[in-house]
Formats: structure tokens, sequence, C-alpha cells
């Protein structure tokens, strides 16, 4: 034992940078991707508010068609890759191995590896501002040939989604391993937090999907310089057929975006409730339903491009199928409140939010899935509004509950509860305001991606921005609140947080020792899931 | 946080109502029941669907406002510790498994219905390509392009001055719509030249996409005449918001005298290329199809986008001999979005073009080209 601490103490604190270049610590990586996401969330968000002030009325006001076009590409990479991706990552590294009991991921230089690979990968993302002819105005699904008429930044681009996928695959390979290998004893599979099921599953599906987007990318760069024709019809090749591959990746990656938030909300609802998860087994059937489902489904987003009807069938039938587990899912979450004794407390307040809003965005998701409907709905703000739903108010709203939910556990101090909640109420309202009219216009006729529109758009446009610009600066209290928390200005926070929390992240101190779990805990079933 | 509850649900219902009311109309919310049997179809499908999720969203919000204000811990509620009910679970997965095969039903029989293409009366090729419309009616030998109106152009230049209200159907206008008759199955085969583009009429009920080097087809059988209008749907470049699709539906009767003095024009037009043409008249026809073809993205300075487009004034190429002007121009630039317009464009329209090219801005070449010198380039 004596040994063991004297271990610990020998690499307990590096400080400077090198504590965070070399770090191998999996606290210390948990707060990097938690920091670069955050950094990436507010530039994405700021590509965002640039088509969005453009969009205010009809007429091009501030920027160029190209501009705008490259915006909205930009937007989405660096929102898709490096602001939801990454948080997801980080809140892995956080919380996977203290709420199993394990005393670190797996596979801690592979950690710090698939870390420091990503700023490298935004920077040269990013850097293509800066290159003759800009990033790419093809959207971040890259569609050839249209992406193949990307001036000098193309290669640029392809590099850094390489890099980003190796990130990715490597980080789901930690977590997998760790997930497999460091429960500690009596943590088992049935005693397994939902969030870090909800996690182990998204990792198969990171190594499943990722590779093929770095096979489909690398088909385009050989496309362009190598004289290839995988995609030139020209060739013997064929522009649809990018973009099954494209979305064989596309449509698992939704599901690695929105997995790990069911786990967070699955954390959460029962603390808040004072009452278990009530159905622990379906949820994590439903979880394993919705991933194998989510790599027989890609072509729904391809129901316009001229397939067979045996095919549109297959993936209609296919698609809306998902509407089944997920639909388990919000059914058990309500029954988990059924009942219990409520609070709302800020992590709860998102969370609930998180179950309305993905919940409408669900229903969009049906819709979309009748095929036949689709051909009127495809490529229109509909759809835009639709994966806004489930990837704002789905995705990174769980982000937030689950970074308000932990950060005493993460800093030793609460966050202002009474900004937090004020943060929530703007957020939660004007987002709305944000997404909601964009159904309108997409049934009323407007096609996505478009720079300028017809006027007879513009009361819905100008409603959406405004929206989104409350929404936007909104985030700031969300930042104050955080460094508040980080620079220990709140109140002391217990090990125990909150009332009705379970589970093993619950009996350190909080904040945690830089090295937890050194001995393994005994698990037993009053500790188990919350 | 009484009161941001109160204000979040004026905003609630004040959505709600926008959705609902008539009086918005104008502000178009809603999808089009379109002017045809498939899109009559998918408007009722897209019906059902939304009530259906209206239905399930009243049981479930309805639930769970139930438990939040009920079940809260300041009205003293104590949490029981119930959990696990098996028949729960297989209850309401089977129930929506239900609900799904009453959707799944009627989408797949208006699917079926829509991939029927077989006995048109009329068949039209329609061809995407950046950025405008081309549409050939096929055993009449008719075929034209049909380029966003040049008020929208105007109007759509960045800080252009121009109040978009004030231009009619801003960037839902074009030069050429597509005529077509009411009564008659009409078969629609889609492709593309360069990119990927989404040909849109909602009115009809579907947007297809256009492929190159493959063919999409899709048919359609319009009930009423009157000017219907949509646009590219599909991401095709920088000019993708600028692609409007209108059609034109009128009577069989009308149609077909409409048809009959489109193939008198486009004889006459033909006919052009035979002859001598002079400067100015290839410097006017010239300026035309610039405009409308080429400023896009050599813009109308000549002096192209930097990095992106490149600068026509003082070009090289522009400068430089004739033959490798015509080459370019006929057979684009492979790889880039330079097309090959010898297939798009008349010999006088690029004969004019090129003139006029050779004679602007900066350039100061002098050269004439004529039609019959494009004509003999063909071979």
């Amino acid at each position: 034992m004596a040994e063991i601490a004297l271990h610990g103490e020998e690499h307990g604190h590096p400080t400077g940078l090198t504590r965070w270049l070399f770090t191998t610590n999996h606290k210390d990586i948990g707060t990097l991707y938690l920091c670069f996401s955050l950094l990436m969330f507010f530039i994405g968000g700021s590509f965002a508010l640039v088509v969005r002030a453009e969009l205010f009325q009809p007429g091009l006001q501030f920027v160029s068609a190209t501009t705008f076009t490259q915006m909205t590409t930009l937007h989405a990479l660096v929102m898709i890759f490096g602001a939801i991706m990454p948080s997801f990552v980080g809140l892995a590294n956080w919380m996977v191995p203290i709420m199993i009991g394990a005393p670190d991921m797996a596979l801690p230089r592979l950690n710090n590896w698939s870390f420091w690979i990503l700023p490298f990968a935004f920077v040269m993302l990013l850097s293509t501002w800066a290159m003759p002819g800009g990033p790419p105005t093809s959207g971040w699904t890259l569609y050839p040939p249209n992406s193949l008429q990307t001036g000098m930044a193309f290669p640029f681009v392809i590099f850094a989604i390489h890099l980003m996928g190796i990130s990715s695959v490597m980080g789901a390979i930690n977590i997998v391993t760790t997930i497999f290998n460091m429960r500690a004893p009596g943590m088992t599979w049935s005693r397994l937090p939902l969030f870090v099921w909800s996690w182990l599953i998204t990792g198969f599906l990171l190594i499943g999907a990722m590779p093929v987007l770095a096979g489909a990318v690398t088909m385009l760069l050989t496309d362009k310089y190598f004289g290839t024709s995988f995609f030139s019809a020209a060739g013997g090749g064929d522009p649809v057929m990018f973009q099954h591959v494209f979305w064989f990746f596309g449509h698992p990656e939704v599901y690695i975006m929105i997995l790990p938030a069911f786990g967070i909300v699955s954390q959460i609802v029962p603390t808040f409730s004072r009452k278990p998860l009530f159905g622990y087994h379906s949820m994590v059937y439903a979880i394993c339903a919705i991933a194998f489902l989510s790599f027989v489904v890609w072509a729904h987003h391809m129901f316009t491009v001229g397939m067979p009807l045996a095919g549109e069938l297959f993936f209609m039938y296919s698609t809306i199928l998902i509407a089944v587990p997920t639909g388990v899912k919000v059914f058990n979450w309500i029954a988990t409140m059924w009942r219990g004794s409520l609070t709302f407390e800020t992590p709860m307040l998102w969370a609930l939010a998180f179950i309305v809003l993905f919940t409408i965005g669900g229903f969009s998701g049906l819709m979309l899935g009748l095929a036949p409907v689709d051909f009127q709905y495809q490529d229109t703000y509909f759809v835009v509004a639709h994966f806004h739903y489930v990837l704002v108010t789905g995705a990174l709203f769980a982000i937030v509950a689950a970074v308000y939910y932990w950060l005493p556990k993460w800093t030793g101090h609460m966050y202002d509860e009474r900004l937090g909640k004020i943060h929530f109420w703007i957020s939660a309202i004007f987002v709305n305001v944000l997404f909601f009219p964009q159904h309108f216009l997409g049934l009323a006729g407007m096609p996505r991606r478009i720079p300028d529109y017809a006027v007879q758009y513009a009361e819905w446009n100008m409603i959406s921005s405004i929206g989104a610009f409350v929404f936007g600066f909104a985030q700031l209290l969300f930042l104050y609140n955080l460094i508040r928390a980080v620079r220990g200005r709140g109140p002391r926070a217990t090990a125990q947080v909150w009332e009705g929390a379970h589970g093993l992240e619950w009996t350190l101190p909080s904040p945690p020792p830089y090295h937890s779990f050194t001995e393994p805990p005994k698990i037993d079933d009053a500790q188990a899931h919350s | 946080m009484a009161g941001n509850t109160r204000f979040c649900l004026a905003i609630m219902a004040a959505a709600l109502a926008g959705a609902a009311s008539p009086a918005y109309a104008d502000y178009a919310t809603g999808l089009t029941p379109g002017i045809t049997s498939t899109s009559r179809e998918i408007y009722w499908l897209h019906s059902l669907a939304y009530w259906v999720c209206v239905a399930i969203g009243v049981v479930v919000y309805g639930a769970m406002m139930w438990a939040i204000a009920r079940h809260r811990k300041s009205r003293g509620a104590v949490a029981a510790q119930f959990r696990e009910n098996a028949r729960l679970e297989i209850v309401w997965t089977i129930v929506p498994l239900l609900i799904l095969v009453v959707l799944a039903v009627p989408a797949t029989l208006t699917l079926i219905r829509m991939k029927d293409t077989a006995a048109p009366d009329l068949t039209i090729k329609v061809t995407g390509q950046q950025w405008r419309w081309r549409y050939d009616y096929l055993d009449q030998g008719v075929g034209f392009f049909s380029s966003l109106d040049t008020k929208s152009v105007d109007a759509s230049k960045l800080r252009s001055g121009i109040d978009p209200a004030g231009v009619p159907n801003y960037l839902r206008e074009v030069d050429n719509p597509l005529v077509l008759p009411i009564g008659r199955k009409i078969r629609l085969l889609f492709t593309s030249t360069d990119v990927i583009h989404s040909w849109w009429m909602p009115a009809f009920g579907y947007k297809i996409d256009a492929n190159p080097g493959f063919i999409n087809e899709a048919w359609t059988r319009i009930d009423q005449p009157g000017t219907y209008r949509g646009q590219c749907a599909e991401l095709c470049g920088i000019g993708h918001g600028y692609m409007p699709a209108v059609v034109v539906a009128m009577n069989p009767a009308d149609f077909d005298a409409w048809l009959a003095t489109k193939k008198t024009e486009q004889a006459s037009a033909a006919a052009g290329a035979e002859r001598q043409w002079t400067k100015t008249d290839l410097m006017a026809k010239g300026q035309e199809v610039y405009g409308r073809i080429c400023a896009a993205c050599h813009q109308p300075t000549g002096k192209g986008i930097p990095g992106t487009f490149p600068a026509l004034d003082g070009s090289p190429l522009v400068n430089g001999p004739v033959s490798g002007h015509m080459d370019r121009v006929m057979n684009g630039k492979p790889g880039t979005t330079m097309q090959a317009f010898a297939t798009q464009l008349s010999d006088v329209d690029i004969a004019g073009v090129i003139t006029f090219e050779r004679n602007s801005w900066g350039n100061k070449t002098g050269d004439v080209v004529q039609p019959s010198q494009i004509k003999a380039a063909r071979k």
C-alpha cells in the first residue's frame, strides 16, 4: 500500500505545459478533450452565426455565395468532428474509468496520442481559409463531382479528415478495451452504468464506421490527383457510389453522436427522480438494436438519387423501424420519472429538455423515413430542422447536462445554480425560435444550403436568425459559469454532490485524486447502476 | 421561473397558431398539396404522419408533464422504487410497431405508383448543369436552356442595392420556362453534364437527382393550367441557390401551338449560323451570352475570382491564338467548373462570346470569330 502511494506520489503532480503535452492521465486527457471541444463549439458556432446573419433577410448583405457555402461546409465539419465527438470522448475519458472502478484507461499513451492529433487536424482544416480558393463549397458531405472542383484546400481537408478518423478510432479502441478489461471485481455487465454501456456500443460503431469514411475520401483524393475514376461515369465509375459509401459511414456516425447522449440522460434522470432507471435491460437492448439498425439504413439519405423500388422499400422499412427502440428509450425515461421525487437542478432541466426536444427530432425523423414523402422533404430546411433537433437539442443538450452534472465532481466546486438556470431557459426557448420555424421553411419549399432565398421565406428566416443570435450568445453564460467553477469560486462540493446520485464516481472525493481506484473498489448490488 | 414557463408557452402557442392559421398562408408554412395525383397522395401521407406524431406527442408529453407537475419533491412526493416490467416493455414495443405498419402500407402503395413510368404521351429530358437547366422535348426536336431571370441576377449580387421584394418572383423566375400540356402522362428523364443537381417541383410532389452519366426517370400528369415554381435541391456549387425550375402548364391545344412556334424559332436560329456576321452584331450577341453563361464565374468585370475562377481580362489564353480560345470554350477544361460548351451553345452563341471576350475590358485583339468557323471546328 505504501509502495503504491509512493509510486502515485512520484508521478502525481507534473506541472506546467509538459503536464498537458505528455500526460497519460485519463482525467487530464478528458479535460483536454473537453476544453478543445468547447473551443471548437465557439468556432463552429461563429460560422453558423455568419450563415444566419446572411439569411436574416433576402439578398446578399454580408458575404458572397462562395463564402456562405464555405461557412456551411466548415460549420458542419467543425461541429461534428471538433465539438460533438471530442466532447463525448472527453466525457468518456473522465468518467468511464471512475464509473467502472479502474485506475486509468487501458492504453494511456495511445490516449495521449489520440487527443494530440486533433489540434493539428483542425489547424490544417481551418488553415484552408488562407488558401487560394478557400475551403470546399461542397458541404461536409463532399459529394463528387462537386467536391472535386475544390481548389488547393482539397487534399488538406481530406488529410484533416483522415487525422480526425485516426483519432476517433484510437479513442474508441481505448474505451472499448478499458470497458472489457479494467472493470473492478463485481462490476458485471448487468451492473455497468448506462453511460458506460452506451459508450461501449458507440466504440464499436466508431471502429466500424470511421475507416469507411477514410476509404471514401481517399477515393476522392485519387480521383482528383491520380487519374482514377471511382466516381466518374466517363471512366466507368458512379458518382452515386460515393454517397453509398459515405452514408454507410454517415448513418452510424449519427448514432455515434446520440448514443452517449442517451447514456448521459439515463444517468441524470434517475438521480433527480430519486428512483432507479425503470428498464435497465430493455435500455441496453434498445441501444444494441439502434446500433445494429444504424448499419442497414444508410440509403434513406438518398431516396431521390434514383434507386430501384425494392431498395427504396427496404431502406424505408428499416429506417422507420428505428422508431421502435428509440421509443422504448423515451418511454423508459418517463417511467423512471413516474412516481419519483423530482427536483429540477440545472442538469435535470437540460436532460428533460433533451427528452422533449429530441423526441421532436424523432418525429420529424419518422416523417422523413417515409420514402414517398421524402421526395418532398429531401434537401430542404425540414431536414435542417430535423438534424439540428437531434444534434443540438439532442447531442449538445445532453453534453451540457453532463457538464453541469459532473462539473462539481471534476472541480470540487458547485457552479452558479441561478446562472445555470438562466442559461438553460434562454437556450431552451431560443433554440426553438431558431430551429422550429425551419420546419415551416422546408415544407414551404426552401432548399437547404442556399445563400439567398425567395421573398416568401423572409419572415421565418428572420425569426430563425434572431433565435440563432440569442442562443449563440447565451452560451457565453455557460463559459462564464464553467470558468467560475474551475477557478474555485463556488461553494465546495461534497463527494455525493447530488442527493439521489448512485455509482462509483460519487464515492470519490470532489475533486477526485489525480490517481483514483489504485486499489479496486468492491461493488455489490447496492452500489450498482443508478 | 414561472414567468419563463409562461413565456415559453406563449411562443409555442404562437408557433402552433402560425402553423394552423390560414391567414399565414402567404408566409408559406406548409407543404403544398400540388397539382397531380402523386403530389396529393404525398400530401395526404404527410398529413397522416404529422397527426400520428401529434397523437403520440400528446400521450408522451402528457405523461411527462403529469410526472413533472405531480411527482415533484417540492410537493412532498416520495419516490416509489419500482422497476423492470416485462409486460409493459412488450406493450410499448408492439404498439409502435403496429403504428408503423399503418404508415408503411399507404407509403408502399404510393411508392409503387410513383415508379410506374410506362406508356407516356410525351418524354422530356431535363439536364442539369452549373447553373441552369436544359429541357429537350425528345421526338419533337425542340430543346432550350432555362436560366435565372436577369432581374433576379442583378438583385442577387452582393450588396446590389436592389430590394428583392421589388423583383417579381425573386430567384424563382427563368427566361425560358418548361412548357407542358395538362392531362397527358409526361415522362421526365433527368441527367447532368457536370455535378449532381436535383430538379424539384413541389407542385409535382417530388425532386429527382440529376446525376452525370446516368439517367433517372419520373412521371407526372398535371391537372390544372398554371405556372409552378421550384428550384435545384442538391448543392451543386456556389450557384446552387440561383437555379430555379419553372413549369408553365397549358391546355393541349395551346401546348401544340407553342411547340410549333418553338420549332420555327429554332430553325431560323440555325440558319443564322450560315451567314457572315458583323462585329457589332457578334459583340451584342456575345455580351448577352456572356452575362447569361460566363459571368457567374468569370464575373461581369472579366476579373474572375482569384484562386477559384481565372480572370479573362488580360488572360494569355484569351489574348493568344483564336484556336486555343475556341478549344477552351468548346471543349472545357476537365476537372474544373469550366464546361465543354460545344454541346450547350449554338455556333452563333460561341462565336459571339469569343469575339466579345477578345475585345472587352483590357483585351484588344481586334479578332472577329464567325459562326461558320465554329461550325467547321465541330467536325
